[in-house]
């Protein structure tokens, strides 16, 4: 008996040791989405190599559950210390108090330039002045198109202005025919009608982001433009189910432009038979006044440090590692994803893919979505009202009116916060500072 | 003394019972009171963040559903997967069982198994493999259909034939269940009766409409609740082969419920739709129990 008690002990005793004496590091948690989810581990492994006083523990998380598991995550308290956060919904996470601000860190960090940044990518981090992620990756959207089909219509290039590029378009139209069409601007897209939106200088929502703003003469404009294209027959009215297969669509000829974002140069490279390889490249997206107007969407993934870590200090430098260009450089070549850091894109991965070259000159140019977290829910209501117009169906200022009338029942809230003083509100000059 | 031990013993059962009831108080009355009071707030986003930020609006939420058109939508989409699905389940289910009950069936526990399979077998799994079947260009469905001179259907992207491609998915994902129910309440059919009616002449058909058919009454009305409850709450089919598309026509009230609390994430409004949900449901089920009583008598 009196042995058996002592064996219980020696066990209870080998236990405890065992597990203080291995393991005098600190542990932090990081989760990631996807196919970054996945080859992060190597890069974690590299990490504790430099610093052994650390333990990261990655997860992968498949995109399609990452934000609902996020979100329930936060609810019940188990969010990792650090984690990957897509920049559109840093806004959302923002609302939450779920993620600490990094302002302090990055005024002290050495490892991570705020100058070595895209500043249309920086800004969907920056919440009220304040930044609450660093990006990580980035991606937008560009101009897809066929060198040869434009080539017929007599343009070695994308002119830069809409009335140029509708002109270039109704040249492709007349060398193509019937049932092709000179671009694909899927019906069931909110982006496209967003961007141009955003290129004419609409802002979407006013106040704050606490009132509707559809009914604006520039994204009344930008929404004309739009719907012309398919009035005039230079777009198919269809949505992307009904294109079925867009890769051999394009190929056949179907449609001569598209756009689409970085995913697809992979993509296209893959599904597109070689001898077509050289009859497609890439353009930044022409503008209402010409190239500089020509903007796209910021998107891409941030790093961000969950508020209720308790080893903030080691998660940071885990993000201060990932940022690092040579890090960056090895990411790129594991997933194929666009670097953060601008001075990254010399690195071979990038350069030797020539329809990437556009991406860099578009990242320059590119402007955050309304940062708020309905904003998913109002673009998904924008997709629904133009539909009608795109079909012909309802008349364009009919469909802005009730998308106004929707989106400002939606946002009754924010303006009761705005009102109590809850709403946390951008304030220009602190979001300059911050920038910089 | 008679009296004190039957007392001692209903305080012994008192205690029996005590730990389901605090588990059903805990794990559901609890909870559904909490949802209660939830649906009369506007419980969202913001309110996950700082639960002070949450209102009280009453009726209001029921209200801005009953106004919401997508909620009628979902509800004549649930009610068209309702009454098609659910006759053609009792039939499928009650065919199923009598084919396995006959006494000519051979290889019975091959065939309750495989019927029973896709009860059991993941939904996403199953949606794979049906999303192939159902496939526009490549479908099997479309390759038979096309031998048969049928033009290929696009049977998940058509707003008009979405719902019967559901239909027809959860009537083979579901009715192994029924009939398994089926079988048993077969099994307890006094094989007497059965023999008592063929003495007295009748066919194969009188027997199932006068010995069959009464002798399965419990069960039918059985299966018929459950059915209807299991229906009504269709989330799963829709939601892995069209999440509520093409143009909302395989909308249901569930994945309705689902896109507000944990798409958009109006918690409030998603506990409005589940009560209301809940007495669309009872409704349904108190006109079956009076419907079948009045058969009864």
């Amino acid at each position: 008996m009196r042995r058996t008690g002592l064996a219980v002990l020696a066990l209870l005793a080998l236990f405890g040791c065992g597990g203080a004496a291995h393991d005098t590091r600190t542990t932090i948690r990081f989760w990631g989405m996807g196919r970054e989810g996945e080859v992060v581990s190597d890069l974690a492994r590299d990490f504790e190599r430099e610093n052994p006083d650390v333990h990261v523990i990655v997860q992968g998380i498949p995109w399609t559950a990452a934000h609902a598991k996020l979100l329930t995550a936060h609810v019940g308290r188990s969010l990792p210390d650090c984690f990957q956060l897509g920049n559109t919904w840093v806004a959302e996470f923002t609302a939450l108090h779920a993620i600490d601000p990094l302002t302090p860190w990055l005024a002290a960090s050495r490892a991570i330039d705020t100058h070595d940044q895209f500043p249309g990518v920086w800004d969907t981090n920056v919440m009220g002045g304040v930044v609450y992620g660093v990006p990580w990756y980035v991606d937008t959207r560009v101009l897809f198109y066929r060198r040869d089909l434009l080539a017929r219509a007599g343009y070695d290039s994308i002119p830069q202005s809409w009335v140029e590029w509708r002109r270039a378009m109704e040249a492709v139209k007349r060398v193509v025919g019937k049932d092709r069409y000179a671009i694909l601007l899927p019906a069931n897209e909110w982006t496209q009608p967003v961007i141009f939106g955003l290129q004419n200088g609409a802002t979407l929502l006013a106040d704050h982001d606490t009132r509707a703003d559809f009914e604006d003469p520039a994204f009344e404009q930008a929404f004309a433009f739009f719907l012309g294209l398919f009035r005039d027959g230079l777009a198919p009215p269809v949505t992307n189910n009904e294109i079925a297969n867009v890769y051999q669509e394009f190929e056949r000829g179907t449609f001569a432009m598209y756009i689409t974002g970085p995913w697809n140069v992979g993509e296209f490279r893959n599904r597109l038979a070689p001898e077509h390889q050289s009859a497609w490249t890439t353009s930044p997206l022409p503008g209402p006044r010409g190239a500089a107007s020509g903007i796209s969407l910021a998107g891409g993934s941030s790093l961000v440090l969950s508020r209720a870590g308790e080893h903030k200090q080691a998660a940071w430098r885990f993000i201060e590692y990932l940022c690092r260009p040579e890090v960056q450089a090895r990411f790129t070549h594991l997933t194929g994803d666009l670097p953060a850091r601008p001075s990254v894109w010399a690195d071979t991965a990038i350069t030797k893919e020539p329809a990437l070259a556009a991406f860099k000159t578009q990242l320059e140019r590119v402007v955050s979505t309304p940062k708020l977290p309905e904003w998913e829910e109002i673009a998904n209501r924008l997709q629904d009202q133009a539909e009608g117009p795109i079909r012909g169906k309802v008349p364009a200022d009919s469909a802005l009116a009730r998308l106004d009338r929707d989106v400002n029942a939606m946002l009754e809230k924010r303006r009761w916060l705005l009102e109590h003083g809850k709403l946390l509100v951008e304030r220009p000059a602190e979001a300059r500072m911050a920038q910089r | 003394m008679k009296g004190s031990i039957e007392r001692r013993q209903a305080q012994a059962g008192r205690w029996f019972v005590l730990p389901a009831l605090t588990l059903i108080g805990v794990f559901f009355f609890v909870p559904v009171v909490v949802g209660l009071v939830l649906s009369l707030t506007d419980f969202d986003i913001y309110a996950i963040g700082d639960p002070s930020i949450a209102r009280f609006v009453g009726a209001g939420n029921y209200v801005e559903i009953l106004r919401n058109p997508v909620f009628w939508k979902a509800l004549g989409n649930t009610l068209y997967f309702v009454f098609a699905s659910g006759p053609l389940m009792m039939i499928v289910s009650l065919a199923a069982a009598l084919l396995l009950n006959a006494k000519l069936a051979r290889a019975r526990g091959f065939f309750r198994t495989a019927y029973f399979l896709p009860v059991v077998t993941t939904i996403v799994a199953v949606s794979i493999v049906w999303r192939y079947l159902y496939h526009p260009h490549y479908g099997w469905l479309n390759f038979a259909l096309g031998k048969l001179g049928i033009p290929p259907i696009d049977w998940l992207g058509d707003p008009h034939w979405a719902m019967p491609a559901i239909i027809v998915l959860a009537v083979w994902k579901n009715f192994g269940y029924n009939m398994l129910i089926y079988l048993a309440g077969l099994q307890g059919i006094p094989e007497e009766l059965y023999e008592a009616a063929h003495l007295d002449g009748a066919g194969w058909w009188g027997r199932f409409v006068h010995v069959t058919l009464p002798g399965l009454g419990p069960t039918m009305l059985f299966v018929s609740i459950t059915t209807l409850l299991n229906q009504f709450q269709l989330f799963a089919e829709p939601y892995v082969m069209t999440q509520g598309g093409p143009l909302q026509s395989t909308m249901t009230l569930v994945l309705f419920l689902y896109e507000q609390g944990f798409r958009w994430w109006r918690m409030g409004m998603a506990a409005a739709i589940a009560f209301l949900l809940f007495l669309i449901m009872l409704t349904g089920t108190l006109i079956q129990l009076r419907l079948s009583r009045e058969r009864t008598r």
